[in-house]
């Protein structure tokens, strides 16, 4: 396995650098995860990607590095202590690093004399590509597909410049994913929501969920959708909710910050059981927080937000399958269960790109909108039933008319205070809730089952905690396992019962400061975690960091 | 004709959103209008209980929220007649910035704002369009803040249709809701309505006595026309049209949505889906 760090100023063009070659890479067959790290602006700063490449499933990314693709002298200073021993440092001549590490290659001026300072991130793929035994086979094939038409022939140039200026260093290895996906966790999510039949999303621009609106508007003439950027995040979700009211899927999608907004109405289309499928793509708060950096302290605060009581449903995604998969289960169950489903992602799973089996189409099913029965006389939008879920008429389709409200209603859809109906209401629609936990998906169990210490997580630290678990486990002992929730609420707690009895130690591992998973695992089932080992510093975990504080004693 | 029936209401005796129901009615019946293809959409407040009063789709959303619900069911269902009564408010107060850019969205809906310069279902607060110096118990030493002007706002952002209307004056009050419904894009009415529990101040005497139509020598397509027109304040308050323009629409501009086939009578095709799939290979 190799790992190499491009890193550089904002503006500099790390991102066109590092999307051309990890598909390079991916292409000549190997497994691809890239990790994106950045600053909140446009110029200037300290950006890097690091691209972790081989034969087999990667799952995290990784402190220690084959090379470093320096774009400027603060890249070197920053990440030189991460390189191995027989590591490389490539870089402009002109720049100040020196060692017997370090490669130094002319590609400003190189850049210069083929007519365009701006490919000089091309002559450093070529560099890279040699320098790691590749060969120039796949090159115009993905640059034809990378840059516009009239820039293709100078670049191949570039790259073969490059390719020409260094020597290789490092093997090539045969993989066998040449024919898989190389996505990012937003468009995956982006492409569930395809997939699901998505029609219509609104959304107001918010970091780091807006790669997901930028994939739809950029697909939206292909698909049929509308995708329209609201004033507001509450013009945001209420859009969602009155075009799901009127037949089509919708979506919104934003950050915690822009969640906030959207709270009162994730209760409306609670009480008025309209189905809403809300993104929240997290990053580190309070406020404004660390906006372009990543977190998972949102948990608690989805699971409860909105005032009075509702069903819901929380999902998160764990890596780029689940973005995918459970997106569009999460259409489902809204449409199945008539609720809000929210989506729980992060900077780190949306912005990183990893390698994937190509997307399955023919087990996709979402739920239509249930049924009206036409011979029981009269239509009513909020019929008491024995699961609690009413038959959901689209408005303008039939001799009926719907109704959606706010306030507190009986079977019709008209306001009422009677206590009577109130009550009834209030438990029709909890009703609904044991329909979701029939549906419920358990946490993924990892590691050997006899396990006498056990990890939980949730979400996006899947990847890191599955590398940690098979590197704590190569002693052969078999001491480690981990337990990985994706359906987080309500909590699946099958599996967890039955471990959490069998096992010494339970650590939560987990991507904020107070624990909310732990918190959440007590109050529903009383289990108490041994011990945490939680970040709240804005960069993700990596598998290796885990073992590092289970080996410390966690 | 009664295609619309109108239910017992839950206002006060006297209270000028009786008559403003009754013109809807009227106004939706004379434009042969099916109570089927008809979505009324309110947020909170006594205007906004309105769609619970008349038999048609109804949306009663959150306060100040109308809007944004509102265009989007237009867009997923074109085929809709979609028609906000709400309060001023819940329009310009809670709902302001869904105003300003629902203007600018154009959006082929209709937006009726009962304008009775006070919170009403809240017991009489200061609403934004409330007179300067107005007492209330909140406002103790009379409202400080400028009254807001929805029809100067409206045909300033570039609003296709903005009218203003008396909820007493009937007859008006059918025709500008039926030229209001019929016109093509976002179309906004200010309607005068006394709020007889709450506003002692802006009463049906106060109106009757201010209000004049407009005359027929005015131009609505005149721009400059109608930011004076719509500054007229005070003892001549002007009722009718004060501005038309006929611009293309949110679903003209969209080109996947004109087509013809409204969005929720389409399915995404899983080719598509495939062919996306592939490009990330
Ligand atoms: C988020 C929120 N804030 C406040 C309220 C309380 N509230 C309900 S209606 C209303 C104002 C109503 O005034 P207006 O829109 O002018 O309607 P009117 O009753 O005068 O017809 C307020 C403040 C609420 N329901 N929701
Ligand atoms: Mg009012």
């Amino acid at each position: 396995m190799y790992n190499i760090l491009i890193g550089g100023a904002a503006g500099q063009g790390i991102d066109t650098t590092v999307a051309i070659l990890e598909k390079l890479l991916k292409k000549s067959g190997y497994y691809v995860f890239t990790v994106r790290d950045f600053m909140s602006r446009v110029r200037g700063g300290h950006n890097f990607s690091m691209i972790r490449f081989g034969t087999e499933i990667i799952t995290s990314h990784n402190d220690k590095l084959d090379g470093i693709i320096a774009l400027n002298d603060e890249t070197v200073v920053l990440h030189k202590y991460k390189l191995k021993e027989k590591g490389f440092i490539l870089c402009d001549g002109s720049l100040s690093a020196e060692g017997p590490q370090v490669i130094k290659l002319d590609m400003d001026k190189m850049a210069k004399n083929l007519g365009n300072a701006r490919v000089l991130g091309s002559i450093a793929v070529g560099a890279v590509l040699k320098l790691f035994g590749e060969s120039l086979e796949d090159v115009e094939d993905i640059m034809k597909a990378s840059v516009k038409e009239q820039y293709l022939e100078i670049n191949l140039e570039a790259i073969r410049a490059g390719y020409e200026s260094v020597e290789a260093r490092f093997a090539h290895m045969e993989g066998k994913f040449s024919d898989w996906m190389l996505i990012s966790g937003s468009r995956a999510l982006a492409m569930g929501a395809i997939a699901a039949g998505l029609q219509f999303y609104s959304a107001y621009p918010m970091s780091p969920s807006t790669p997901i609106m930028e994939f739809l508007a950029s697909k939206s003439n292909e698909t049929g959708m509308v995708v329209e950027q609201a004033e507001d995040e509450i013009a945001a979700v209420n859009m969602a909710l009155g075009a799901s009211y009127a037949g089509v899927r919708a979506m919104t999608g934003t950050s915690g910050g822009g969640f906030c907004l959207k709270v009162e109405t994730l209760g409306f289309s609670g009480i008025a059981e309209i189905p809403l499928v809300a993104v929240d793509v997290q990053r580190p708060g309070p406020a404004t927080g660390l906006p372009t950096r990543t977190e998972q302290s949102d948990l608690k605060f989805v699971i409860s937000a909105a005032q009075g009581e509702f069903p819901r449903m929380v999902i998160a995604l764990r890596n780029h399958e689940d973005a995918f998969y459970q997106t569009i289960r999460a259409f489902h169950l809204a449409e199945e269960c008539q609720i809000p489903v929210i989506m729980l992602s992060d900077q780190y799973l949306g912005d990183s790109t990893a390698t994937v089996k190509p997307y399955e189409l023919s087990n996709i099913h979402v739920a239509e909108a249930a049924k009206a029965d036409e011979t029981e006389g009269e239509y009513l939008r909020y019929r008491l039933t024995q699961d609690g879920i009413s038959p959901r008429l689209v408005p303008g389709k039939s001799r009926h008319f719907v109704s959606a409200d706010s306030d507190e209603h009986d079977e019709g859809g008209f306001i009422t205070e009677s206590a009577q109906v109130r009550r009834a209401m209030m438990d029709k629609r909890m009703r609904k809730l044991k329909k979701l936990e029939e549906e419920l998906l358990e946490p993924e169990f990892l590691g050997t089952e006899k396990c006498t210490t056990l990890l939980l997580g949730w979400g996006s630290t899947y990847g890191p905690i599955a590398e940690a678990v098979k590197g704590l486990n190569e002693d052969g002992k078999g001491e480690y396992g981990a337990l990985v929730f994706g359906d987080i609420y309500p909590l699946p707690v099958k599996k967890l019962e039955k471990l959490a009895s069998a096992v010494k130690y339970i650590i939560n591992v987990e991507q904020n400061a107070t624990g909310q998973l732990a918190d959440l695992v007590r109050e529903k089932t009383g289990i108490q975690c041994s011990s945490g080992i939680l970040k709240y510093d804005g960069r993700q975990i990596s598998g290796e960091e885990i073992v590092q504080r289970i080996r410390k004693g966690a | 004709m009664d295609t619309f029936k109108t239910y017992e209401t839950a206002w006060c005796p006297g209270c000028g959103n009786f008559n403003i129901l009754r013109c809807l009615k009227k106004a939706l019946e004379e434009l042969g209008k099916s109570p089927y293809e008809v979505l009324m959409v309110a947020g909170i407040g006594q205007a906004a209980k309105t769609p619970q009063y008349i038999s048609a789709n109804r949306f009663c959303g959150l306060h100040g929220r109308a809007l944004p619900a509102a265009v989007a069911a237009k867009i997923a269902n074109e085929k809709l007649t979609v028609i906000v009564d709400t309060g001023d408010g819940d329009s310009y107060g809670e709902g302001g910035n869904h105003f300003m850019h629902n203007i600018r969205r154009n959006v082929d809906i209709t937006h009726f704002v009962h304008d009775n310069q006070i919170y009403g279902l809240t017991k009489g607060q200061a609403s934004p369009t409330t007179g300067e110096g107005h007492v209330t118990d909140v406002q103790v030493d009379g409202n400080a803040n400028t009254p807001f002007n929805p029809i100067l706002m409206a045909v300033s952002a570039g609003a296709g249709f903005v009218a203003r209307a008396f909820s007493g004056d009937s007859e008006h009050l059918v025709s500008i809701m039926k030229e209001a419904i019929s016109h093509k894009g976002y179309a906004f009415v200010d309607i005068l309505q006394p709020c007889i529990s709450f506003n002692k101040v802006n009463t049906f005497a106060y109106y009757k006595s201010r209000v004049y139509h407009i005359e027929e020598s005015y131009n609505p397509a005149d721009k400059m026309e109608a930011l004076k027109k719509a500054m007229e304040a005070g003892d001549k308050i002007p009722i009718g049209v004060i501005y038309r323009e006929t611009r293309p629409d949110f679903h003209e501009k969209k080109q996947i949505l004109n087509t013809g086939v409204p969005l929720v009578d389409r399915r995404t095709d899983l080719q598509v889906v495939q062919k996306l799939i592939r490009e990330f290979v």
